[in-house]
């Protein structure tokens, strides 16, 4: 039984608006509230709701025969929150189906991995509520932002609990081995590595619609029989594309909603293969082998590294930058501020970066809102500075500031406490002045021989309520 | 292939970037090889007086003719200089010392190249015109004396004298337009050059500019037909590998520079704008600018008012190896020009490392990738860019390490391919 893996990754980063270093200090508020959510809604209307409208009617007619898998990335979550929940209820109507899988990644769309293995922990984590969250679902299975996959990374998604992992199928790892099998992370066999099919996935993704390449037009049945043609051994075939790809990087025109359409009839009456989602395969299969990638790799651009990200100076010292903030951004309990950091973590604005901008252009442009690496570069640079000065202002610089802070704090606990124990004797006292009051009241009334009997009560009453302050006074020497 | 060349201005006599022009094309026309130049010059730099000209009309034209060696170079380059009066200057302290000497010699001053507006010293204004037409009337001299088989003439002034040419030679002409009195005047423009500069263009049989930018100034401003206004970008001469005595910083601050004309055109007012912005933030940082022009008093009331004369330092006008210290000196280079047919100066800042920061309203904005490119009123972002450069090490750092490389690649021999396959598809 031979497999297809069809996986689409959903994400739209918070793009930040121009911001001058004049606002630093000034302007706390980093989003462009105005392109997010045109851009989003833009995604939603030509892209989302009609895959989405496509893969229901899918399932209505073949059921879980046909199943795919999903990840959406925190912060799109949050932005069709906020711009389109119409497209937040469709992804929660095809949950409800039971054919869909949900990966986890990283709240932030972040290359935290690289980086910091608490903080990736927790962002993933983070993660994993949020789509418990949306669609009742606990992910098994985990996909880092851009399919940026190592040796250690798998290691760090094992001990987070995770039964496999998805990646590119890079040539340059691979070898003359084949994308088409199920493999195992080499530091911990335990955990599976599912690997991408570059060249059936790159050819929906980008040359569906690419008049000039020879397999023009491409229909279901020919990508079918491209299935069949591969190796019979060969077990699964993974096709991973970014969920765009469908309306949006191939319009609507191209025909790429009825290539999605056909597609599964086509694999069923002409093929063997089955649709299985990621955790399926890892069941199903067996690792063929462990696979060992040393440096980290991605699925994006031809060499299929960090360069995107990573390339230049620019990109280095923005990323090490915010990196550095790590620590003191935990140790901060803002909201505000731990929000914003979770939206500067996101790949994407080192990406705008890019000075392969200049030479591998097409891509990188889509949604770049800055006409230059060097304005990208600029603008996030000044954002991250005013970031810092909030984040110093609520977590202090240096040790000496850290004790002031602790001590104010502690000396505020204590005033609290001393308030509390004030108030409490206030109480006693004034109770006791009311007995007192009321006895001398009855006193007055019954103007009875019963004297001693009262001067002995009044005389319990007082001694018990002197024994209670002191008590209060005791306890509040000791705080 | 022979062409017969009209320019304006040659080294060693060069008061501006089209004799700098000039040279790197015919230099690079030497590298690509097949072309013989016939160069013609107006000369001015001897004394000679009106008789001269006078004599044109008698056919009896005084023309001296040399050959020049420079540097091997040159060895296929024929001058021809033509006595004239006009002559052209480019700075405002030249323009002082020209007019000082003009009361003796009566010599009709022009401003040829990327300076401000026509310039005429005392009531000879009309005459201009009359001069021009004779530096024409030599030129259909030399159309029926030498052969050639191509007509390239740089700039208005030339425009008759190609004209003219061709009409004898009825061989084609090329005009280069290296900038437009739309350029040079700031929108008010001079009815007489732009007659010369729309006739030369229409009887022109390609029309060469320096930029995109130009490009749709003639076509739009002069209706000129597109098919044959072809852009050919400028290029830089490589720095020579001569020892340069840098001056050290003595100073630890940050230093931004401007260099260039102080006129309406190159846009000083926005660079002090930026400036002011700039130090509300930042204090280890100076700015300088270098050069004078007319606005020059106008900027100084500014800066006092703003407050900043402390940051802010004139140099007044630099030449030669003053500049390049100038640059070597430099963390940032501005050039904010409101328009600008090309711009050679972010170049030549290039070459000395400097990052660069230009305005979009420039041709050589769209050669350069390695730049920050901002609109010359968006004050904002050019403060910005300049904080950014001084203040983000990541960025200095990257720059500094491509503007050399992408500088290096702007070679006049690819400029010149360029021109002698617009020479060939005339012949």
């Amino acid at each position: 039984m031979r497999t297809i893996c069809l996986y689409f990754q959903i994400h739209q980063p918070f793009r930040l608006k121009r911001y001058r270093f004049f606002n630093i200090g000034n302007d706390h508020y980093y989003y462009d509230d105005y392109m997010n959510e045109s851009i989003m809604r833009k995604v939603a209307d030509r892209s989302y709701l009609i895959a989405n409208k496509v893969l229901r009617q899918i399932i209505k007619e073949y059921g879980c025969q046909f199943k795919i898998a999903f990840s959406i990335s925190g912060i799109a979550l949050d932005q069709f929150e906020l711009y389109a929940p119409d497209v937040l209820e469709s992804f929660q109507k095809l949950a409800k189906t039971g054919c869909v899988e949900f990966l986890a990644e990283t709240y932030s769309h972040s290359l935290v991995a690289l980086k910091d293995k608490e903080e990736f922990k927790r962002q993933v984590e983070e993660q994993r509520q949020k789509i418990k969250l949306y669609f009742d679902y606990e992910p098994a299975v985990f996909r880092n932002t851009e399919l940026v996959y190592s040796d250690s990374i798998g290691a760090d998604v094992a001990e987070m609990g995770f039964s496999a992992v998805l990646t590119e199928g890079a040539k340059h790892v691979l070898g003359w081995k084949s994308p088409n099998y199920l493999y195992c992370n080499a530091i911990n066999p335990r955990l599976k590595v599912l690997l991408r099919n570059f060249r059936l996935s790159d050819d929906i993704a980008f040359r569906f619609s690419n008049q000039a390449w020879s397999e023009f037009p491409l229909t279901a049945e020919k990508f079918v029989s491209w299935l069949n043609k591969m190796d019979k051994k060969e077990e699964t075939a993974n096709i991973f594309i970014d969920y765009e790809t469908f309306g949006e990087h191939q319009w609507l025109e191209s025909g790429i909603f009825d290539f999605l359409k056909a597609l599964p009839g086509a694999v069923f009456r002409n093929s063997k293969f089955t649709f299985g989602t990621p955790s399926e395969i890892v069941q199903n299969l067996q690792p063929i082998s462990s696979i060992s990638v040393p440096y980290p790799i991605s699925w994006a651009d031809e060499e299929r590294d960090l360069t995107a990200w990573l390339g230049n100076d620019l990109q280095r010292d923005a990323f090490n930058r915010l990196f550095a903030l790590t620590d003191k951004v935990n140790r901060c309990t803002d909201p505000r501020i731990r929000k914003d950091w979770k939206y500067l973590q996101s790949s994407d604005h080192l990406y705008y970066m890019s000075t392969k901008f200049f030479s591998d252009g097409e891509i990188h442009a889509y949604f770049n809102p800055y006409e230059s690496p060097y304005d990208a570069y600029i603008n996030y640079m000044n954002i991250l500075s005013d970031f810092s000065i909030r984040l110093n202002a609520q977590v202090p610089e240096s040790n000496a500031d850290q004790e002031i802070v602790n001590l104010t704090r502690i000396i505020e606990d204590k005033e609290l406490l001393i308030r509390k124990y004030e108030n409490e004797l206030k109480r006693f006292r004034s109770s006791k002045t009311k007995i007192s009051a009321v006895k001398e009241s009855k006193d007055a009334l019954k103007k009875t021989s019963k004297t001693a009997v009262r001067k002995k009560s009044l005389k319990n009453k007082t001694s018990r309520a002197k024994k209670v302050t002191g008590k209060t006074a005791k306890k509040s020497t000791t705080v | 292939m022979r062409v017969l060349m009209f320019g304006w201005e040659f080294p060693p006599h060069i008061s501006g970037g089209l004799g700098t022009a000039c040279y790197g094309l015919t230099k690079g026309l030497n590298q690509v090889g097949g072309v013989d130049i016939l160069f013609v010059v107006p000369k001015a730099y001897g004394d000679e007086d009106q008789s001269r000209l006078s004599l044109i009309d008698a056919g009896e034209i005084e023309i001296s003719r040399r050959f020049v060696d420079y540097k091997g170079f040159f060895r296929r380059i024929h001058f021809i200089e033509v006595g004239s009066s006009v002559i052209p200057y480019t700075s405002p302290e030249e323009y002082e010392m020209l007019m000082s000497k003009n009361e003796k010699g009566k010599r009709y001053l022009v401003n040829t190249t990327f300076s401000g507006k026509l310039a005429f010293s005392g009531g000879y204004s009309h005459n201009l015109f009359q001069e021009i037409t004779n530096y024409a009337a030599v030129a259909s001299v030399l159309g029926v004396t030498y052969d050639f088989d191509v007509i390239h003439a740089h700039d208005w002034l030339t425009y008759p004298a190609g004209i003219a040419a061709k009409l004898v030679s009825g061989k084609p002409l090329i005009v280069h337009v290296h900038a437009t009195d739309f350029d040079r005047s700031g929108g008010s423009v001079n009815p007489g050059v732009y007659e010369i500069e729309k006739n030369g263009m229409e009887y022109a049989d390609r029309v060469i500019a320096v930029s995109n930018l130009t490009r749709n100034i003639i076509i739009e401003k002069y209706g000129i037909d597109p098919a044959k206004v072809i852009t050919v970008h400028n290029a830089v001469e490589p720095l020579e590998n001569r020892e340069m005595i840098k001056r050290e910083k003595s100073i630890n601050d940050k230093i931004v520079t401007f260099l260039g004309r102080v006129t309406l055109q190159k846009g000083p007012e926005y660079f002090i704008e930026a400036a002011h912005m700039v130090l509300q933030k930042m204090q280890d940082v100076r700015f300088v600018m270098a050069g004078s022009g007319d606005m020059l008093k106008h900027i100084i009331h500014r800066v006092s008012a703003l407050r900043m004369g402390d940051k802010f330092h004139f140099t007044g006008f630099l030449k030669g190896e003053d500049v390049f210290q100038m640059y070597s000196l430099s963390d940032v280079y501005v050039m904010p020009s409101v328009s600008e047919p090309f711009g050679i100066s972010p170049l030549e800042a290039m070459q000395s490392n400097v990052p660069v920061i230009i305005s979009r309203q420039s041709g050589v904005s769209e050669v350069l990738e390695h730049a920050i490119k901002v609109d010359f009123w968006d004050i904002h972002a050019m403060a910005d860019a300049i904080y950014g450069i001084l203040r983000y090490n990541g960025l200095s750092k990257v720059l500094r390490r491509n503007v050399k490389d992408e500088v290096d690649n702007l070679k006049w021999e690819n400029a010149a391919a360029k021109v002698k396959e617009i020479y060939e598809s005339l012949i």
